[in-house]
């Protein structure tokens, strides 16, 4: 089990002085969805760029906490009572994803040239190594080997480097894009590279089942999505829910996805803060009605 | 260990390339240019008088052109003092014409080719191996089943001595004459060594031959010739590596390389420079190429101070092909001018040229292209496209694409990007698990994929780890 928390959470725009972030308060559990909703500029997607560790943003009060248990990570890492929280700003993106936090981007980047598996296989890979350095410290134990010498040509490829071998991933990546019903040939697309919208939507959770995060925010992952595509995704999000434990912060700006992907919590975030929370019905109820009533309800004027 | 990024950072460092030998060698001429020198690095070769006549009037071509300093943004040269370097040195080897077991070398020079790789690559993807130390070609070898169909690689010397008729027709004639550049007629006066390749009427050498041109001593030039003659219907790729340990003098590196394409041939040539950063590049490199017959450039310039390149390729033949991959890689201090040249003098010939380049730490890269269409080339066409790709504000890059089109019934296109990678796509890797560095190099990796994937797999390795290395030059 793994829980984010963010306390107060204050941000502004790196270069300049917006404040987006005035005091977010918000807890996401393992094995939870909650459904983060809000009209434009609200405050959500900073959120999630703040929580994965965005450059482009600065914290100027309060703090993002990860809680982890003992078996977090399964067998083989322990996790001792001393790191079983960390506190995220202090961290590097990576850092964070290697502690079971992704990112699923509302527009995410197109890599050319980078196949999805030479990617997503390198990703895995960093990602266990990042997690053997924060709990146990090793690192630069991979000096010695750079002075063996040349006893095979430098020009020979790599082989089989990584916690996860090439023909390993290979099945891991196909067994997930089937549970996707995405084609094969994704594998050996570039990443992102000539995506249509839905594609890198797709693609997203793809990323998400194989990276097996604790904590997964979904920045608006169903927008740009045709209805078929939509029951795609919701179902890989379910999944992730279901299979792997993960909790999920879910942007979204409609009721739809949460007939599909339904939700244990909903919050609305009104000018930099959460201003409302509920079940799943209070969602129905933002469908209906639009935002004005939660900010009458809120600061008692619209 | 994460990713192959990883693996290839751990296993090696720039050691590999920076090593020095100690200077052995039977013969050194003087510094500088004279005739002296001239006549004694024919005298020393042992070579025809016909051969000492072309060195000399190259020799009096040279003395009296000026030194290119005219071309808008050229790389600087007034630090290179011709007459500060030793234009011929002979390793001390016993036999002249090279040998052909790795094993017969002296320690030091074997020993070198050992850490470039080069015996390893020769067993698993060649089909022939030349390699150069200082002046000369001190190994060379190639299977078998080539030579008994006829297909010759071998050094440039001796070819002088054993195919006159062929290198008497070809060398620095109508492709690369002396009076081409000023250090095309240097090359012409001080040549030596190199590769002669000769590919019989319709034998296609399915895997690549390979030569490797090593400088070890401080403050020499380096002039190899490479001939390669390819019959009609035949197919060869010829991939060259380079490189030197950096010293505080300069080094010169000034090639010459003559490709003839037979009607219905097709030639690859493919380099990967990783000369060190006190070594100016100055190579001629041309191709003619007959009806229906493909040249392909494929260029990966790492190295040098200062490179200045620009494979050329002359579309002789009605339905001639020509294909330039390049890509050029400058770092801090380093000016690296590249690009490509294509005459369309024949009916329906087409050209693509894709130049990519990468620019970090104040290090400049430029594009300088010419495409030719001459008048009655009629439905020919050319597309070219140039990406650059800056680390930081201090880096720059430039593209000089000139256009020549005399001819109205053609297709021209080209297209031009520049930019600076991307604070977003790194942050999308970074959020997956890369770090920082890990997350550059794979943006960068893929920039070069086009490039890359063009090489055989070893190359494409060893030219990702390059960029690489020079990547972590400042990401430490």
């Amino acid at each position: 089990m793994a829980r984010l928390e963010l306390n107060n959470l204050h941000a502004e725009v790196a270069e300049g002085d917006e404040k987006i972030l005035e005091g977010v308060n918000l807890e996401v559990e393992s094995g939870e969805i909650h459904a983060l909703m809000g009209p434009n500029g609200s405050g959500k997607s900073t959120t999630a760029k703040v929580i994965a560790g965005h450059p482009a943003y600065e914290v100027t009060d309060g703090e993002v906490l990860l809680h982890l248990e003992e078996d977090e990570f399964g067998e083989e890492i322990e996790i001792d009572e001393d790191q079983r929280t960390w506190n995220l700003l202090d961290l590097e993106p990576n850092e964070r994803a290697a502690l079971g936090i992704f990112l699923g981007f509302q527009y995410p980047a197109e890599i050319d040239g980078v196949t999805m598996t030479n990617f997503l296989r390198t990703a895995l890979n960093a990602k266990i190594e990042e997690r053997e350095e924060l709990f146990e410290g090793e690192e630069g134990d991979d000096e010695d080997e750079a002075d063996e010498g040349f006893e095979t040509s430098p020009m020979e490829g790599p082989a089989d480097e990584g916690e996860v071998g090439v023909a390993e991933f290979q099945e891991i990546l196909q067994e997930k894009m089937e549970a996707l019903d995405m084609d094969e040939r994704f594998a050996q697309r570039y990443l992102n590279a000539g995506f249509s919208g839905g594609e890198k939507k797709q693609n997203e959770v793809l990323q998400a089942a194989i990276l097996e995060p604790s904590i997964a925010v979904l920045d608006e992952i169903d927008s740009g999505l045709d209805i078929d595509r939509l029951q795609d995704v919701s179902a890989g999000i379910n999944a992730l829910r279901d299979e792997q434990g993960t909790g999920i912060l879910q942007i979204t700006h409609y009721q739809r996805i949460l007939d599909y992907v339904e939700p244990d919590h909903v919050h609305v975030m009104l000018d930099g803060q959460i201003a409302k929370s509920g079940d799943a019905s209070l969602a129905a109820e933002l469908e209906d009605k639009g935002y004005d009533w939660v900010r009458e309800e809120v600061y008692g004027t619209a | 260990m994460s990713s192959e990024q990883d693996h290839l950072k751990e296993t090696d460092t720039e050691a590999r390339f920076e090593f020095k030998k100690e200077e052995r060698s039977a013969v050194k001429s003087d510094k500088g240019l004279t005739e002296e020198v001239v006549r004694l690095i024919s005298e020393d070769k042992d070579e025809p008088e016909w051969m000492l006549e072309r060195r000399l009037r190259a020799l009096k071509q040279y003395q009296n052109m000026p030194m290119p300093t005219d071309w808008p943004g050229q790389p600087d040269l007034t630090e290179l003092d011709i007459e500060e370097i030793v234009p011929y040195i002979r390793p001390d080897v016993d036999k002249r014409e090279g040998v052909d077991d790795w094993t017969e070398l002296p320690d030091e020079i074997k020993d070198t080719f050992d850490k470039l790789g080069i015996p390893e690559a020769e067993k698993n993807a060649l089909s022939g191996v030349g390699a150069q130390y200082e002046s000369e070609v001190v190994y060379q070898n190639m299977q078998e089943q080539w030579e008994e169909k006829g297909v010759i690689f071998m050094n440039m010397d001796r070819a002088v001595q054993e195919h006159p008729e062929i290198v008497k027709e070809h060398f620095m004639t109508t492709c690369v004459p002396p009076s081409d550049n000023k250090f095309a007629a240097l090359h012409g006066a001080v040549w030596s060594g190199g590769s002669f390749v000769y590919v019989p009427e319709g034998v296609t050498v399915n895997m690549p031959v390979q030569a490797y041109f090593r400088m070890n001593s401080e403050g020499m030039g380096q002039f190899e010739h490479t001939l390669i003659v390819a019959e009609e219907g035949s197919e060869v790729h010829y991939i060259e590596g380079c490189s030197a340990p950096k010293y505080g003098t300069h080094n010169l590196h000034s090639g010459g390389v003559e490709v003839f394409v037979g009607e219905d041939a097709h030639v690859q040539y493919s380099t990967v420079q990783n000369w060190s950063k006190n070594t100016f590049n100055l190579n001629t490199k041309r191709a003619i190429v007959e009806a229906n017959g493909t040249m392909e450039w494929v260029s990966g310039s790492m190295g040098s101070k200062a490179t200045m390149l620009y494979p050329c390729s002359i579309l002789k033949g009605r339905g001639a092909t020509d294909t330039h991959i390049t890509i050029a890689f400058a770092g801090e201090g380093q000016d690296i001018d590249t690009g490509a040249k294509v005459y369309h003098n024949a009916p329906e010939t087409s050209s693509t040229i894709e130049s990519k380049s990468i620019s970090k730490d104040g290090g400049r890269t430029n594009y300088r292209g010419l495409v030719h269409i001459a008048d009655g080339a009629e439905n020919s066409s050319t597309a070219v496209e140039c990406d650059a790709l800056m680390f930081d504000n201090e880096s720059t890059s430039d593209t000089m694409p000139y256009m020549e089109i005399e001819e109205s019934k053609v297709d021209v296109a080209h297209e031009a990007t520049v930019g600076k990678i991307g604070d977003e796509d790194i942050f999308y890797l970074q959020s997956r698990g890369l770090d920082d560095d890990d997350a550059k190099k794979m943006i960068v990796a893929g920039f070069i994929e086009p490039i890359t994937e063009e090489l055989p797999i070893e190359y494409a390795v060893e030219l990702n780890r390059l960029i690489e290395l020079e990547m972590e030059g400042s990401l430490g």
